[in-house]
């Protein structure tokens, strides 16, 4: 059982390497993009809350898969390059997530009175200023859970790349399968990989809650 | 307002499903058609004379089919023109052929064949189980395999090569011209382990898909420049377009393809054997090799058999 670890380490630790790569700039672009947009729907110009309803309504019910055949398989036949699979995989997951991400930072926006936007408006500031300064920071309180949640399943969710040429984590059963090792063994090892990257997300998460608490 | 902006999203929504529902219908009008149905679909098979029921003594496999009536075969679906199984759940290739050429042989009509789709990873335990009676799928002969199925033939010789769009002539050098060039295989498959350890280019541009299909939609694309596996593979994709695909005809590894059978079965082995060498005599194996890789215009001449 640890042989299978220890005889085959090269493939598990850079396969979970690109996985941790992959995970760290789609959560940070997803972050910032989801929060981008959810400024989009709640702000005063119609156009800008109709994009990112739309934006929402579409991704959110389009599977992962699909996402990553698009940009894949579908983007070079309309002539669309992207540099490397890795950065298509990066797109997909980046699109995908922060059509969640956003619906959860509204969500928290919307657990602020209006009074207080009121309120800050009435002292001259501006809408940015507003959300950047009042209204976001509060907000971030009420969305640290579910935001993990999210989170967690972006990093599980970087396994699609595997059937998209990008070698992560999920592409190690079809090369221990070519080496004639345990399938079952090898999965075991995959998802204990798994739970230990899933460690620092809880204690962020806690960390978080405990900063926001005493705010 | 509220309410118009939902009726008026509810209409759009019913609008495009009504879309989606027409595009799919009409394939199914033309009959499983489509644009690219013309190559995918399985022409006619090879006409095989079932020879009068030849009795191969002491051999517990044949016995089996006998009682059963037709034999059972582990087959590849998705080899175009190798093992294949197109949309409407025919099957073609020259595995296919290869397969209804024992049946016929051995006494039982091609047409009743029961096809059975085995992963590589289960061949060997299929057949110790007698999950199937043969199979045939671009088995490579090797020492290890031998200890646990037996083997007759080879049938065919393979060898990885690669898979190049036709106006490509930068790769006709074979292994030594794929440095800088962007390569794609099966994921984890040994063809690419072995592009890997002999760094015949930078690991940078080797692509990993899950199915070689996969892997010639981006090479159709301009996303990969090569695609490699055992020519035999390669072939049979570019005789599904030989407008656009070619293989380069440089192998760099050999890959002896038998017919798997029960270990034990030593009568069996002997019989189908028998079986390959009389169709390479008479001509069989040329004509369904013809109908089948032959048409990506590359040649091929029946091995000699290893007899054991």
């Amino acid at each position: 059982m640890l042989s299978v670890l220890t005889d085959n380490w090269e493939l598990f630790v850079d396969g979970f390497w690109t996985t941790v790569r992959l995970f760290l700039i789609a959560a940070v672009l997803s972050l910032v993009f989801g929060t981008l947009l959810a400024g989009f729907r709640v702000s005063p110009v119609p156009a800008l809350r109709a994009i990112g309803t739309g934006y929402v309504n579409i991704l959110r019910n389009t599977p992962l898969t699909l996402v990553f055949a698009f940009l894949v398989f579908g983007a070079p036949k309309m002539q669309i390059s992207l540099p490397t699979f890795f950065w298509s995989a990066v797109i997909a997951l980046t699109v995908y997530t922060s059509a969640f991400v956003c619906e959860i930072v509204r969500s928290g926006i919307n657990t602020i009175s209006p009074g207080q936007a009121e309120a800050a408006r009435s002292v001259g500031m501006t809408f940015m200023q507003v959300l950047g300064i009042v209204v976001l920071p509060q907000a971030f309180r009420a969305i640290v859970p579910p935001l993990t949640s999210v989170m967690i399943a972006l990093l599980k969710n970087t396994t699609i790349a595997a059937g998209f040429s990008v070698a992560e984590a999920g592409a190690i059963p079809a090369v221990m399968a070519e080496r004639g090792q345990n399938q079952m063994a090898t999965l075991v090892w995959i998802t204990v990989g798994f739970l230990i990257l899933i460690i620092p997300l809880v204690f962020l998460q806690r960390w978080a809650e405990r900063r926001m608490a005493v705010a | 307002m509220r309410m118009r902006n939902l009726v008026a999203s509810l209409g759009v929504a019913a609008l495009a499903l009504t879309g989606a529902a027409c595009g799919s219908d009409e394939p199914d009008a033309g009959g499983g058609g489509g644009g690219n149905a013309a190559s995918d679909a399985c022409g006619d098979l090879h006409k095989f004379d079932t020879a009068a029921a030849a009795d191969v003594a002491g051999s517990a496999t044949y016995t089996k089919i006998k009682t059963r009536g037709n034999p059972v075969v582990g087959v590849k679906a998705d080899q175009p023109n190798l093992g294949y199984k197109d949309a409407d759940g025919k099957r073609c290739g020259f595995d296919i052929e290869v397969a209804r050429m024992v049946a016929a042989n051995l006494g039982f009509d091609p047409e009743k064949i029961e096809y059975k789709e085995i992963p590589s990873a289960n061949r060997e335990t299929a057949l110790a189980g007698g999950e199937i009676d043969y199979y045939v799928g671009t088995y490579s002969i090797t020492d290890k395999r031998k200890t646990q199925v037996g083997f007759a033939g080879p049938y065919f010789i393979a060898g990885q090569d690669l898979l190049v769009r036709k106006d490509d002539t930068s790769m006709d050098g074979g292994k030594t011209a794929l440095k800088g060039k962007k390569v794609c295989s099966a994921t984890g498959s040994t063809p690419i382990q072995r592009v890997k350890d002999e760094q015949l280019t930078e690991a940078s541009n080797i692509s990993e898909f899950k199915t070689y299909s996969e892997c010639v939609s981006q090479l159709l694309d301009s996303k990969v420049d090569t695609v490699t596996t055992d020519d035999a593979i390669l072939k049979g994709y570019a005789a599904t377009a030989p407008d656009e695909l070619r293989v380069v005809g440089k192998p760099f590894s050999t890959e002896k393809y038998g017919i798997g059978l029960p270990l034990a079965d030593k009568a069996l082995r002997d019989k189908v054997n028998t079986i390959l060498e009389t169709s390479a005599t008479d001509g069989t194996w040329k004509a369904i090799y013809d109908e089948t890789l032959g048409k990506s215009g590359s040649d091929s001449t029946p091995p000699p058999l290893e007899k054991y």
